[in-house]
């Protein structure tokens, strides 16, 4: 056991105050974070352990929507809400962003729809993207005038609209022709898509009937029957590639239900870098008061719960970055109050052995006594700051319970460090002060 | 130590404090932010001096109402009611005339139906803390005395970090938010944790001599436990203590939040849970 810790002990300076640097200490002056290596025991990480931070630290948006359930039953309701999430998903990785986070939740009969977007900087666009409701239509052939051939747009052309929408479509999907092995896009309409849709060909019987989306051209094929049962194909030189895109296209343009944004947060990156700086600035100033005051009253010891509590740091910042925790701002100070938690089962400990102390007992003895007495007090006072945490951290997504984010990322910071806290302040300051009793003895 | 023949000076202090907390409350109310009431915050830098009647007419002309504007340095943050995309669109282009190199710091705007829920939510998860801690405690400490006593300096706490707010809300314009409700369920759990520190060195106490008298053991358990209890809060204090001075506008009044919380925990442990079990036990012993 005792050797595992020290093992522990030795191997993090080595290794992590490297990471300290380059994370902390220079963060604004060096850019330069390579992967990180390190061993713990026997086992090797390789990580990126960047540090991840939220949106109010990194920059981004964040957009809540409501969803308009208005139009669909009641067991249609999931799937729609499933293909609303993976229409939204592919308008958002439009843009690129590693991080991008699409959710959905519901209260009570409402069902809303969050969208993180961190480090984005073009937010009017993703909001228009995201927001752009069915606008897939179909659209016939009308004849121009010959003398007005010349000025007519392609709107002109297609200017007769069949009344088939994207709320008409139930899928797009790409099929292999069997006959000529082709690529081609299948569509499928509800009941009264299929109705319109057997109208349209009737009327545009080998004329072109266009797809728009949003306004665009997408296609426009050329009407080769009737087709009365709501199954289209759409045949032209597409290879899968192509083909695919079209079939993702005419999804996404068929938004299954209509979404309005309720909740816009931006946070600019320069707040978040501004924020990052005072709270580690805070935090810093705030160790070096804890560890003084530490050592003004309990001596060697105290030097001893400071080191305890480096340690406490360093195996914290790990864990946030092997997990990976998401750092918001509450979620530092989250931080940095427990590290003054943390210090507390030393405190408890080293009263404890003051007393036994006064009380006669020589200092090996009075040492294990001490932690073992702390250690009733020490796991009933931080079972009362776990059980908060966790009505905090909302573990199961309840519905009644808060799922902000900010809220969650204070909860997560506090009960993973009294976690951390209990462990360096019980075992580590015990070995600690283990190898600090045997040198005793032998001198 | 003596400290249990201060029971009266610490029952006119909470008394002041409860006192203090209800007149606030019941005279001033709240400030809740947008969170709570729905709206918006709009912050921008400015890289030049920007007029407040601009800004205020930019805001008429679009007929927004514009509760505030406060101002440090060129950083400006406006406060007003809820608003739609093209609204916003509406009012950038319009800021963009003013300034076109302005800078968005901060937006944030949502629906006051939100602010409900969010309200709900507050509610339920105190709720749901208090009785989590009632049931611990009621396990922990099978005497009903230690149970009630440590819940009602829990809420003790919980008031006084209420009506402080409302207090600072009405002199320094500190908003009721989500990560106060945050620091409100800390407190809890702080003030508990406290308390159960304290009890649990009574009981230990009791055990190893069943005739002393309570307030003899109250004051013997306490000058045991007071200089553990204080000086774990200063750690504390001084970790948020700088937090508030040095943290950034953002979080310093969950900062403030959570330090008047610690503090009245530490103090409440032993000025208002201890008495209130002698309090008990006293009445016992008339019977």
């Amino acid at each position: 056991m005792g050797m595992s810790f020290i093992c522990l002990i030795i191997n993090l300076p080595t290794s992590i105050p490297v990471k300290i640097h380059l994370g902390k200490i220079n963060w604004e002056h060096t850019f330069y974070r390579p992967d990180f290596s390190f061993n713990i025991g026997n086992y090797r990480f390789y990580k990126n352990l960047d540090l991840k931070f939220g949106l109010d630290l990194a920059g981004g948006a964040s957009l809540v929507y409501s969803i308009d359930t208005a139009s669909v039953s009641q067991e249609n309701l999931p799937p729609a809400l499933e293909s609303l999430k993976g229409n939204i998903e592919r308008r958002v990785n439009l843009f690129g962003l590693s991080e991008a986070n699409v959710q959905l939740s519901s209260i009570g009969d409402q069902h809303r729809l969050t969208v993180e977007l961190p480090g984005i900087e073009e937010i009017s666009e993703a909001i228009a993207l995201i927001g752009q409701t069915a606008k897939l239509s179909f659209r016939g052939e009308t004849p121009v005038p010959p003398e007005a051939t010349a000025s007519a747009t392609f709107y002109d052309l297609f200017s007769a609209d069949t009344g088939l929408n994207g709320s008409h479509l139930l899928s797009a999907s790409v099929e292999i022709n069997p006959n000529n092995s082709q690529p081609e896009v299948a569509l499928e309409f509800n009941a009264e898509g299929s109705q319109l849709f057997k109208e349209a060909t009737e009327k545009y019987l080998n004329q072109r009937i266009a797809i728009f989306l949003d306004d665009y051209p997408v296609t426009y094929p050329t009407v080769q029957s009737v087709i009365p049962d709501g199954r289209a194909v759409i045949n032209g030189n597409f290879d899968i590639k192509s083909a695919k895109s079209l079939a993702a296209q005419l999804n996404a343009g068929a938004l299954p239900l209509p979404v309005e944004l309720i909740q816009q947060t931006t946070i600019g990156a320069t707040l978040g870098k501004d924020s990052i700086s005072k709270g580690v600035y805070a935090g810093i100033v705030g160790l070096i008061i804890v560890s003084l005051f530490m050592i003004g009253n309990y001596g060697y010891l105290g030097v001893i719960a400071d080191i305890s509590l480096v340690i406490y740091g360093l195996i914290t910042l790990t864990l946030y970055r092997l997990i990976p925790v998401t750092l918001t701002f509450p979620g530092i100070v989250g931080f940095i109050l427990s590290v003054g938690m943390a210090v507390d089962s030393n405190i408890l400990i080293f009263e404890r052995f003051r007393e036994e102390i006064r009380e006669g007992k020589p200092w090996n003895i009075a040492m294990e006594l001490s932690f073992g007495r702390a250690w009733d007090s020490i796991k009933d006072a931080n079972t009362c700051t776990i059980i908060t945490g966790l009505i905090l951290f909302n573990p199961f997504n309840w519905d009644f319970l808060n799922t902000s984010g900010m809220v969650r990322g204070f909860a997560v910071t506090i009960i993973l460090g009294i976690v951390v806290g209990i462990f360096t302040g019980v075992f580590v300051t015990r070995n600690l002060l283990r190898v600090f009793a045997k040198q005793n003895v032998k001198h | 130590m003596n400290i249990m023949k201060y029971r009266p000076i610490f029952l006119i202090i909470s008394s002041l404090l409860i006192i203090v907390s209800l007149f606030s409350i019941v005279k001033w109310g709240f400030r809740p932010s947008i969170d709570f009431a729905g709206g918006s915050v709009w912050e921008i830098k400015f890289s030049l001096d920007v007029s407040q009647d601009d800004l205020r007419r930019i805001f008429s002309d679009q007929n927004i109402d514009l509760n505030s504007i406060s101002v440090s340095d060129h950083d400006y943050t406006l406060d007003f009611s809820n608003i739609d995309q093209s609204q916003k669109e509406a009012l950038t282009s319009a800021i963009a005339v003013l300034d076109p190199e302005y800078y968005e710091l901060r937006f944030e705007t949502l629906g006051p139906s939100l602010g409900q829920e969010l309200l709900k939510k507050t509610i339920f998860a105190v709720a749901l803390s208090s009785l989590a801690l009632l049931f611990f405690i009621g396990r922990k400490f099978s005497d009903f005395s230690f149970g009630a006593s440590a819940v009602l300096a829990m809420l003790h706490d919980a008031f006084i970090l209420i009506g402080s707010f409302s207090l600072l809300g009405h002199f320094f314009a500190a908003q009721l938010d989500s990560l106060f409700v945050t620091a409100l369920l800390t407190t809890l759990s702080a003030s508990v944790h406290d308390t159960v520190v304290t009890f649990d060195r009574i009981r230990e106490l009791k055990r190893k001599n069943i005739k002393i008298d309570w307030v003899d053991l109250a004051n013997q358990a306490v000058s045991e436990v007071i200089v553990r209890s204080i000086n774990n809060s200063m750690t504390i204090i001084f970790m948020l203590f700088s937090l508030v001075l040095l943290g950034g506008q953002s979080t310093r009044w969950f900062a403030a939040a959570l330090l008047i919380g610690v503090i009245c925990g530490t103090y409440s442990s032993t000025a208002v849970a201890i008495p209130l079990v002698l309090l008990w036990k006293r009445k016992k012993q008339i019977k």
